[in-house]
């Protein structure tokens, strides 16, 4: 009996003690670390474009999703009292979508391995299942809109189906605004957000670098409804509709973070492919032709005054392409008639003057897009259409059409120096404006520009190496030569936090920027 | 599984061999007290008075670990399991100077299990290390003072262990690309020998030394998990096999015991374990074009300091209380979350309960206690550097234990 007993009292003992947990002097676990300081982060709402939603490789899934900045900081206000965040979570990891069953974005970049071996983004293979027009419901803590400009926040009918063949509204907000009519910003406002991040105004001068400048400035003109996608946004249109931003959320926000615009030349897709990629090796025994043949036009462009567009490629070293340049007189007209002066026949000389009237070689002014690199020195098929119908023969036609040597590469393919300016105009107007909108309400300001800007020169590091800006292995950018990479999105997390935490007294921890992937995407997609 | 022995003395060293030294802080090179000798001194087993004795028991070990980072937030703790470690000793007296006996018993294992994808997860995420010791032995009495014993050690042994791959790979789905290596049967032999003297009837000298032995794994299964189908990826899924082996690393022991005032026993033992063998855990995988693992431990011998006490409070009750010190062979940058241990104060206690003149029912009871600590491992390879891993360790282990000892 007494034995039973004992047996008895020894188990129950057992079990009393698997309870019995060790305890830290000071637990994470039971928040008696971190505080919150003067703000309140049981409701935090995000609002902006694609950097906000986690888009990465040129297409928002499942798991940038994960990783993006306001999902990694919602972790981490978790600590000092933040509630659930949820995001408008994509059907899948392949990205793009559909529009009743067409689809009308692609899927993510990888890099994948091509015939000769050399790593080169591909679109991974597989059919996006996001089908825009089944709408989620309730509402989301991430409101980031890829491609949202400033003034697409405030806009009602932004997340309308039939809005977005026409352009009127974007496919990514179809998915979850909470009404047809629906605004992004009343969208937000209407949960109530009693912390909000904001970082909108990167659309409104990328579009056009992206473009490679072929939109209009917008300067001067106040009426965001005529603005195309290309267009850089009025400084003062983008003034107005930031601080109409603020006030909304602040009217439940205890408070927020505002983050300003990085400089586009500081990411890969304006930075990776040189202005020079001509090398002898790559020109071939054509270099002596080509240089013969411009040197008649040299003498051309010297005697009309503009010495500065002759084109010459080295036999020695690297060359820049031929670009066609909008900010350039066109002197197509005097070229042609200068050409027939020195002997040239009236046909070739009016293709020539057409051709080179606005033409010269790039310099280290000009920023090459990430994806001209795969159009330089191949054949221009529209051109060689149109001079085989202006009567050219097919061969000739074809000599007079390669991209960046023969045949000036298009606006598209360059951001030439004005071009340049004018977003650096542009970047610098809207900086201000966050800065002071900030300032007047006491609100955590990111200088995201500074923050990029020492990624692309010097790189940051961290505890297994550096993060640079160089495409594809620097680790800060995503496939897609613009958006962050999950170690991106981390290292600007952490920034949020160093300046949430002095602003608002509070000292939420950052996180480890080597836990978060800096490597380029990889896979094939096949299972 | 029978058994699989959470961790919780220094390095993956289970002390539960026999309730009643674990009850007096895991004592007994120079107790003649039981078949428990057959672990702490074979050399004792003459001395033992009856014919034939045997000794069963099995441990439950509770083991919790905690971890956490001030500096990023991040905190985990391990998943609560309960290891069995378990033995079972018989001797024969075959003359007044000769004694045969054998022993299984399962000093070393381990078993951890971090969440899954935690933030230490390209070190571990989890562990299940098993060994079981079998050993025949012999006794033998010189002279009345004096007696030696031991015998051959066979070996069996098993692990399986998952760690992420590194810190970020993912498939295309997102999931974290993993390794699980498993190897068993996995088998080595050793030898023990021990020596006790025995002055006075009330005092012993207690010798014991358990040699080195090293688990070599040939072909085990090394899979990799969700790793991304390119290329460009490190490894690809799938199986190969892989080398590699594991210390159970030698273990000398000295200690006395001293009987006074009829009814009071006091024991000592010190135990030195030689973990300076344990070098690092290397994984030699077998294809070529898969890097092999190389993970420095660089473990150093250690102490352990054991006291006990017993108290025959009744004729068929004897009450035990026992007191140790672990000295942890983690030295500091090496302190891996397969292993997280540090020092540790071990406080012991039990009985014995004749039930009939010839079954006592042996309990012990042991709280583990390890002081928080600051730690990291800091010679994890990545992109040829070495990134640190560490943070805040907390962990205290529960030991219940039952037991049987026969005498006829």
């Amino acid at each position: 009996m007494k034995m039973k007993n004992t047996i008895k009292y020894m188990a129950l003992v057992a079990l009393g003690l698997v309870a019995c947990e060790p305890e830290f002097e000071n637990s994470i676990e039971e928040n008696e670390i971190y505080t919150n300081g003067e703000a309140d982060f049981s409701n935090y709402v995000a609002l902006g474009n694609s950097l906000t939603a986690g888009f990465a490789d040129n297409a928002l899934y499942i798991q940038g999703q994960e990783n993006s900045y306001p999902n990694i900081l919602a972790g981490q206000f978790e600590l000092v009292g933040g509630g659930e965040f949820t995001q408008p979570l994509m059907n899948d990891n392949l990205g793009g979508l559909l529009l009743s069953g067409t689809q009308i974005q692609g899927t993510r970049l990888i890099l994948d391995v091509d015939a000769s071996g050399n790593p080169a983004p591909t679109n991974i293979p597989g059919t996006p299942t996001t089908e825009i027009t089944n709408t989620l419901s309730g509402s989301f803590n991430n409101m980031g809109v890829p491609g949202a400009k400033s003034y697409h926040l405030v806009a009602e009918g932004y997340g309308s189906a039939a809005g977005v063949a026409v352009g009127q509204a974007n496919p990514y907000f179809v998915r979850f605004r909470s009404s047809e009519n629906a605004s992004v910003l009343g969208d937000a406002v209407a949960q109530n957000p009693t912390f909000f991040s904001l970082w909108i105004g990167n659309n409104d001068v990328l579009g056009f670098a992206t473009s490679g400048g072929v939109g209009v400035n917008q300067a001067g003109n106040f009426d965001p409804s005529t603005y195309g996608s290309s267009d850089i946004t009025d400084p003062n249109v983008f003034g107005q509709v930031f601080s109409s931003e603020v006030d909304a959320l602040m009217s439940s926000a205890s408070g927020g973070v505002v983050l300003n615009i990085p400089s586009v030349t500081d990411t890969p897709f304006f930075t990776t492919v040189p202005y020079n990629p001509l090398s002898p090796a790559l020109l071939g025994d054509q270099i002596t032709m080509l240089n013969a043949t411009y040197a008649q036009l040299n003498q051309a462009f010297a005697f009309l005054g503009v010495p500065e567009r002759s084109i010459q490629f080295s036999t020695s070293g690297a060359s820049g392409i031929v670009v066609r340049d909008e900010s350039l007189t066109d002197i197509s007209a005097q070229l042609t008639q200068v050409l027939i002066g020195a002997g040239l026949d009236a046909q070739t000389a009016t293709i020539y003057g057409m051709q080179y009237g606005q033409a010269r070689q790039a310099n280290e002014s000009d920023l090459v897009l990430l994806t001209s690199s795969s159009v330089i020195g191949t054949v221009n098929t529209d051109r060689v259409q149109e001079l085989v119908s202006l009567g050219v023969p097919q061969q000739i036609a074809g000599q007079l059409a390669i991209n960046g040597i023969t045949y000036p590469m298009e606006d598209q393919h360059v951001l030439t120096p004005s071009e340049q300016q004018m977003i650096t105009e542009a970047t610098t107007a809207f900086n201000a404006t966050i800065k002071a909108v900030a300032d007047a309400n006491g609100l955590a300001h990111v200088d995201a520009n500074a923050l990029l800007n020492q990624v692309a020169n010097g790189g940051i590091s961290y505890d297994g190496g550096s993060v640079t800006a160089v495409f594809a292995t620097g680790g800060a950018f995503s496939l897609d030569g613009v958006h962050l990479t999950p170690r991106g999105y981390a290292i600007v997390a952490n920034e949020i936090i160093k300046s949430v935490n002095s602003t608002y007294n509070s000292t939420v921890p950052m996180v480890n920027v080597g836990d978060y992937n800096g490597g380029p995407a990889i896979g094939s997609g096949v299972e | 599984m029978f058994f699989a022995a959470a961790s919780y003395a220094g390095g993956y060293r289970v002390s539960t061999q026999g309730q009643r030294a674990l009850a007096m802080g895991h004592s007994g090179v120079a107790v003649v007290n039981s078949a428990e000798l057959a672990f702490f001194n074979p050399a004792g087993l003459v001395y033992l008075e009856n014919k034939l004795n045997i000794s069963a028991g099995v441990t439950g070990v509770i083991s919790n670990v905690k971890w956490q980072n001030e500096m990023t937030g991040g905190y985990a703790e391990t998943e609560k399991s309960i290891g069995t470690p378990f033995y079972l000793y018989a001797s024969y007296a075959v003359t007044e100077n000769l004694a045969l006996g054998l022993s299984v018993y399962t000093p070393y294992g381990s078993s951890v299990e971090w969440p899954t994808d935690w933030a230490g997860s390209h070190l571990i995420n989890n562990i299940d290390l098993q060994a079981i010791y079998i050993q025949p032995l012999v006794s033998f009495k010189l002279s009345e003072y004096f007696s030696v014993g031991g015998g051959p050690i066979y070996v069996t042994g098993a692990v399986n262990f998952n760690r992420n791959i590194n810190r970020t790979l993912t498939d295309e789905q997102g999931v974290r690309s993993n390794v699980e290596v498993d190897a068993s049967g996995v088998n080595a032999w050793g030898w023990s020998a021990s020596a006790m003297f025995s002055p006075t009837e009330n005092f012993r000298i207690g010798f014991n030394y358990r040699s080195e032995i090293i688990l070599e794994a040939e072909n085990g299964d090394a899979t990799f998990n969700n790793v991304p189908n390119s290329p460009l990826a490190p490894v690809s899924s799938g199986t190969v096999a892989f080398d590699a082996e594991l210390p159970m690393p030698a273990e000398l022991t000295v200690g006395m015991s001293y009987q006074f005032c009829d009814k009071w026993l006091f024991a000592f033992d010190f135990n030195r374990t030689f973990w300076g063998v344990y070098e690092s855990l290397d994984i030699d995988f077998a294809p070529e074009n898969i890097p092999d693992s190389f993970n420095p431990r660089n473990y150093k011998n250690s102490s352990t300091y054991r006291f006990g006490l017993q108290y025959a409070a009744l004729d068929k009750l004897d009450l035990r209380l026992g007191y140790y010190f672990d000295e942890s062979p983690v030295q500091s940058g090496y302190f891996a979350p397969e292993t997280p241990r540090n020092d540790s104060h071990g406080y012991t206690g039990g009985f014995s309960y004749q039930i009939t003149p010839k079954i006592a029912v042996d309990a012990s009871f042991v709280y583990l206690r390890f002081e928080e600590v600051n730690e990291s491992y800091d010679h994890y390879q990545e992109n040829g550097q070495e990134v640190s891993f560490g943070g805040t360790y907390k962990s205290n282990a529960f030991l219940p234990g039952l037991g049987v000892t026969v005498k006829l």
